[in-house]
């Protein structure tokens, strides 16, 4: 809406007090919003309004989509999705199935894919983590809206599209529908500024911005992120911290798609899409300055995500480590495997600990092989998984003992996150873990040569 | 009568995470009553052979945060718990839990005001929440409009159902 537009409407507004029906002023809209409001078809939404809203994909993964399979033949007239293009089912927490119970549900969600003619299905061997698996494969354009059966679908943010995370019911009434009901939620915007350091990443600057939120700081609230720090990164490093959002609690997580984000998606699908931007007059609640100037990598200690320390701040105690997990939907990316391979290349991790790692996705995985980066993990000491998620969640692959210590590239370190209750989770960067793994305590990455020096 | 909810309280802090309400390692499990056997076993082991039919969790903020597994309130509700009081609910529980008809409240006052092993009711219909034990009650916070004509029409799936019907 142009402002002459918005001042004339304002102008209408005073001069109707009586009448309750104009009474409301039209506050400019957030980037949130903007979607929000075009996919529940509506001029305007605002803070606390709830809408009805089209959705362009529904995602599931064979856990929430077994229960939401389940309860979708529980719903009278519901025998078909309301669009099978408009579904992606990916197999990626049990994978390869673990046992009869996860082959059992694995099974579910593929029997339905062909019953109900699911293009966009994912089995083993040709997907990956859905969250890698969907970007990628050019599923997710700005300006969609995109509900899934996992807390991190808010990860679709990076690229300008509103996406957030359901439960199975939730999921369900969206296969048949088509649309989900949502609470407009109230805005926090970040504003990045500054350069980061060396060996600092995106993943320090989103552990920093849980820190500082807390995580039911953003409790039902969007993050927009912005600054001259977010145009300098990577897509895959705005998939990190888009990807993060939940752990601040928050609804989604959104970037502007610029250029390269536009760039990225072109390059994968040919589908029209809009980008939003936020009005110069839109309402946040509250704007959080985050100056990465001389920031340090970032580590979260046990046992939640914001309980986030400079790097120097915890190796001042010598914490050793049993365990170093690289993968996840927040780090599993190419990107992040050549970090830790260019760590790691031609030395050895050290004998005290096992190193897993698991890249994101298949493409991920060929990707990989095809610069070698395998062999210098393998040849390193490293394992190197099947693509899925793997020990981020404790399913499977690397679940962690009693007793046992875990630095890890995920996004959750709850008690018993990765296994036993007895564990504990320390989350940082790729780059981080990689030099540490060589030391087998956790070690500041900025001292790699001296990290090495202590390696045993 | 007006229906109301009836039993013991077991007490909780902040951030009762969903990966102590159900393990990842229990997700793969569909039955409800299977859930409930390992429903807060992450920070409370024994919580399954104490709870009875009918009990309420009583926690303080951010109670479910976390992974959108819906098991996380279906493992509660199959564990016989017939109610969460807490102070605030993460966003995904928040749906979930209305979604399967898991009922719960957001009062902080009763949760100040709730100790272990308290005795209450609560009647569902207008949110009071009484303490037996201490002769104290509390009104909770109530739902949007919205939110009270979905569990109204019993639930997401019955106003998915009653749609279908008017397409
Ligand atoms: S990698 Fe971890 S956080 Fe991501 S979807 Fe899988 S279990 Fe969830």
């Amino acid at each position: 809406m142009d402002r002459a537009r918005r001042e004339a409407e304002l102008m209408v507004v005073h001069d109707s007090r009586d009448s309750p029906r104009k009474k409301r002023i039209t506050m400019g809209m957030t980037l949130t919003q903007k979607i929000l409001a075009r996919h529940a078809g509506l001029d305007h939404v605002e803070t606390g309004q709830i809408i009805n809203a089209k959705v362009d994909l529904v995602l599931a993964n064979e856990l929430s989509a077994a229960v939401a399979i389940e309860v979708m033949r529980t719903i009278k007239g519901a025998d078909r999705v309301f669009d099978p293009e408009k579904i992606a089912l990916v197999e990626d927490h049990f994978v390869p199935a673990k046992d009869a119970q996860s082959a059992k549900l694995a099974k579910m969600m593929k029997d339905f894919a062909a019953e109900q003619k699911i293009t966009h299905f994912f089995d083993v061997g040709r997907g990956g983590i859905e969250h890698v698996v969907l970007p990628e494969a050019g599923l997710v354009a700005p300006g969609e809206l995109i509900v899934g059966g996992d807390s991190h679908t808010c990860t679709y943010g990076a690229l300008g599209a509103f996406a957030t995370g359901m439960g199975s019911t939730d999921i369900a009434a969206a296969f048949v529908l088509g649309e989900v009901w949502l609470k407009v939620p109230p805005t926090i915007k970040l504003v990045y500024s500054g350069k980061l350091g060396p060996m600092v990443f995106a993943k320090d600057l989103m552990l920093k911005t849980v820190g500082t939120l807390g995580i039911d700081g953003a409790t039902y609230r969007a993050l927009e992120y912005t600054g001259t720090t977010i145009n300098e990164l990577s897509i895959t490093g705005r998939i990190t911290m888009a990807n993060m959002a939940i752990e601040a609690g928050a609804k989604n997580g959104i970037f502007v798609a610029d250029e390269k984000a536009i760039a990225f998606v072109q390059e994968r699908t040919t589908r029209k899409f809009i980008v939003d931007h936020a009005d110069a007059d839109a309402q946040y609640e509250r704007v959080v300055n985050i100056d990465v100037e001389n920031m340090e990598p970032q580590i979260a200690c046990p046992h939640t995500p914001d309980n986030v320390h400079g790097v120097s701040d915890v190796t001042r105690d010598e914490i050793l480590l049993d365990q170093i997990f690289i993968g996840s939907c927040t780090n599993g990316y190419i990107e992040d495997l050549r970090i830790v391979a260019k760590i790691l290349d031609g030395k050895q991790i050290s004998p005290r600990l096992r190193v897993i790692v698991n890249p994101g996705s298949q493409k991920v995985w060929m990707q990989a092989a095809n610069e070698g980066i395998l062999s210098i993990l393998a040849a390193a000491g490293c394992a190197v998984n099947t693509p899925g998620c793997g020990a981020c969640f404790g399913g499977h692959m690397g679940t962690l003992g009693d007793g046992e210590r875990c630095l890890s590239t995920t996004n959750r370190n709850y008690v018993g996150r990765m296994g036993s209750p007895k564990a504990e989770v320390y989350l940082a960067s790729p780059a981080t873990c990689a030099a540490s793994a060589l030391t087998g305590r956790i070690t500041d990455p900025r001292v790699l040569e001296l990290a090495h020096a202590l390696s045993p | 009568m007006e229906q109301t909810l009836h039993g013991f309280a077991h007490t909780y802090g902040k951030n009762v995470d969903t990966d102590v309400i159900i393990p990842g390692k229990y997700c793969n499990i569909i039955d409800h009553a299977e859930l409930g056997k390992h429903a807060l076993e992450g920070i409370d082991p024994e919580f399954s052979s104490r709870v009875k039919a009918g009990d309420v969790i009583v926690a303080d903020t951010n109670f479910g945060c976390g992974s959108s597994r819906e098991v996380a309130p279906i493992a509660i509700k199959g564990a016989g718990v017939s109610a969460v009081i807490a102070k605030s609910f993460a966003r995904i529980f928040f749906r979930n839990a209305l979604n399967i008809g898991l009922p719960i409240f957001e009062c902080p006052e009763a949760v100040d005001d709730i100790a272990a092993g308290d005795e209450i009711v609560i009647v569902p219909g207008t949110g009071m929440i009484h303490n037996k034990t201490k002769g104290t009650q509390h009104r909770a916070a109530a739902l949007p409009p919205f939110m009270q004509s979905l569990i109204a029409v019993g639930g997401l799936k019955n106003y998915v159902e009653e749609r279908l019907a008017k397409a």
